[in-house]
């Protein structure tokens, strides 16, 4: 075209990019909305919150069951000669370590709690979700266990699971029972679904 | 009417578009029976369409009335049993179309130059049939559609640091719950419907610009007669449109014989579990997908610690042949470096994670196929016993992932489903080397038969 030698074009060149970019930007900024209100929404995160449990009154040797995000949490207050059985449960067990099982990163080991003497379960049966019954008075047979050290028993397909919510060998359920994410408010308080911070975990 | 043609084709492009894509679209004249899977891919995509809308007209995507609409569309609505089972049964029929329309690509080197770019059209509407097939089989809300959902989102999960906000997300919320059903709906019926069909467009426009393949492998475009027209070529109408409507006939009546009288197809194409409401605490015995995912899911599964070695392996395998073929330093560089970090990957992530890896890279690698086949020639005809061994080895190895995936884990079916992994990759892998060294016959300058 004949005014094509008036034109500044390294000036229209920068404008095309800075015309793009910005449109570009645009673009983006405008996705940000959709791609957001695919997240849990407030009803959602409302049903879903962190519960709190007040421990205070729960006794040695004791559990308490809480809903969380539809399913049960149990608090269990282990007594020492509870702890105690813990190490000798550990030749019949499937997953002594825990190696193989769900539980957070605060919470593994023999104990599978950040204080050993409050243990936190999802009780839920990793074989096929019944919810598995307490059955804390030691001796006689449970399932296929002689001389019951005392646990969890599921009376769907028999699993057995010891204090720490580990599960024994040759039973259906294939995982030790889960540990649900929670910390400690205060020393009377849990909050369930709320990670613990403090790596050291005290006793 | 020829004026009224006139005041249209100066308007619209329509006797131009019907000429260049029917009556004067040259298709090569020796197509088999292999070729009736791309137009019967087509009327399926129509079918579930048309069930889809009319699915729609009755269903409720909500997780407290989902499973029961579909039990009144089966019941109550008139004829609304025929659209669900022609859907549902369409599922799978679309699935096996696919997967033959696949495998005559591979049999007579159909992504080959220069069709590369209509091969991974192809490849991008099979990712978006599989999240399709996903989607959709979640909606009735049946006990297998909860925990099938509920296993295959939490795959998402072994991502490192991402993964389980990316799960919520993916959710809308801590479980699988209404919010996913919800959304799931709207993927189903409107997002990936429309995508497919502009993609089979895309598709159908890339082959209509490079001409079809042909079972002998040769292009017909390179012997054109004095009138332009390649001397082996003949309109695809009416010629090809009459074959095809043979076809449908055949593949119809196998279709209606499996929707009226074996709609489950023996629990293959509608599993038992799933005649079940969705249960929140009572997960079915065994989970699986339905048979069209069965291979890449056992693909995923078979990935665990003991089969990471021999992943390494089959890395520095690849990387041996990878640095082999590029010549410049920088490349080469790279290359050693990728696999360094790969392999350093497989020792310090989970297996979880590396499942998911093989599992995508199970479908990428198919996506490579038109770069690995080294062969001078295209078609299985004119190609050596490697080529031909190796394909019979693959398609077995293929089946036999599939079957493993229905079934549930033992010793035997683990370590059978790893040894079919690494066959699996080792098919791509080797396929540079094998194709190159492979002895073919001489390719005629006409079509055969």
């Amino acid at each position: 075209m004949a005014h094509d030698k008036n034109v500044d074009k390294a000036k229209r060149r920068f404008l095309t990019h800075v015309t793009t970019s910005v449109g570009a930007v645009g673009t983006g900024v405008a996705v940000v909305p959709f791609v957001s209100s695919m997240q849990p929404s407030a009803r959602a995160k409302a049903a879903g919150a962190p519960v709190e449990v007040d421990i205070s009154r729960l006794e040695p040797g004791r559990l308490l069951k809480v809903e969380w995000r539809g399913k049960p949490v149990w608090i269990l207050r282990r007594t020492e000669e509870m702890l105690a059985t813990l190490e000798a449960d550990e030749p019949g067990l499937a997953d002594p370590n825990s190696s193989e099982s769900d539980q957070p990163a605060y919470a593994t080991g023999r104990t599978r709690s950040i204080r050993p003497g409050i243990l936190v379960l999802v009780g839920v049966c990793t074989h096929l979700g019944c919810s598995p019954l307490d059955k804390f008075d030691t001796g006689g047979t449970v399932g296929q266990v002689h001389d019951w050290p005392g646990g969890f028993f599921c009376p769907c397909h028999g699993s057995t699971f010891d204090l720490s919510g580990r599960v024994y060998k040759n039973v259906p359920a294939p995982r030790n029972l889960p540990v649900p994410p929670h910390s400690f408010k205060d020393d009377n308080t849990i909050l369930v679904g709320i990670d613990h911070a403090d790596e050291t975990g005290k006793a | 009417m020829e004026k009224f043609m006139q005041w249209i084709d100066e308007r619209y492009p329509l006797t131009e578009t019907y000429n260049e894509h029917l009556a004067k679209y040259y298709a090569p004249k020796n197509f088999n029976w292999m070729y009736y899977f791309g137009s019967l891919a087509l009327l399926m995509l129509v079918v579930q369409i048309v069930t889809g809308i009319f699915l729609t007209m009755h269903y409720k995507p909500d997780a407290r009335l989902a499973f029961e609409s579909v039990e009144y569309i089966m019941r109550d609505v008139p004829w609304g049993w025929l659209m669900r089972y022609l859907h549902a049964v369409g599922a799978s029929f679309f699935f096996i179309v696919v997967y033959l329309h696949m495998l005559r690509g591979m049999l007579y080197g159909s992504h080959r130059s220069p069709r590369e770019l209509l091969w991974l059209v192809g490849m991008v509407i099979f990712l978006c049939l599989m999240a399709e097939a996903f989607m959709g089989y979640l909606l009735p809300w049946g006990n297998m559609s909860y925990w099938g959902a509920q296993v295959i989102i939490s795959l998402f999960g072994a991502i490192p640091y991402v993964g389980d906000g990316l799960t919520e997300w993916i959710r809308g919320d801590f479980v699988v719950a209404d919010a996913t059903l919800n959304r799931f709906f709207a993927l189903h019926v409107i997002a990936l419907p429309l995508v497919l069909a502009g993609l089979v467009f895309v598709h159908l426009i890339a082959l209509h610009k490079v001409g079809s393949n042909n079972p002998d492998g040769i292009e017909i475009k390179k012997n054109k007669g004095p009138d332009g027209i390649p001397v082996d070529g003949i309109p695809f109408h009416p010629y090809y449109t009459v074959k095809d409507l043979v076809g449908v006939s055949v593949f119809l009546m196998i279709y209606f014989a499996v929707v009226f009288f074996m709609p489950e197809f023996f629990g293959w194409f509608l599993e038992h579990d799933n005649f079940t409401p969705a249960n929140l605490l009572q997960t079915p015995t065994e989970i699986k997908p339905l048979w069209y995912f069965t291979p890449f899911y056992s693909i995923l599964r078979a990935t665990t610690n003991t089969l990471l070695p021999y992943l390494a392996g089959v890395a520095l395998v690849t990387m041996v042949l990878a640095v082999m073929a590029v010549k410049n330093l920088i490349g080469r560089a790279l290359i050693v470096g990728a696999t360094v970090v790969f392999i350093a990957g497989l020792f310090t992530l989970e297996a979880k994670f590396w499942g998911v890896v093989l599992m995508g890279l199970s479908i990428v690698l198919l996506a490579l196929l038109p770069w690995l086949d080294r062969s001078p020639v295209k078609s299985i005809r004119y190609r050596g016993w490697m080529y031909k061994t190796a394909i019979t080895v693959f398609c077995i190895n293929f089946l036999l992932l599939g079957w493993l995936g229905t079934q549930g884990v033992d010793e035997t079916k683990t370590l059978l489903a790893q040894v079919g992994t690494i066959i699996y990759l080792l098919f791509f892998v080797l396929m540079p080397v094998y194709t190159s060294l492979d002895k073919t016959r001489p390719v005629p300058e006409r079509l055969t038969k």
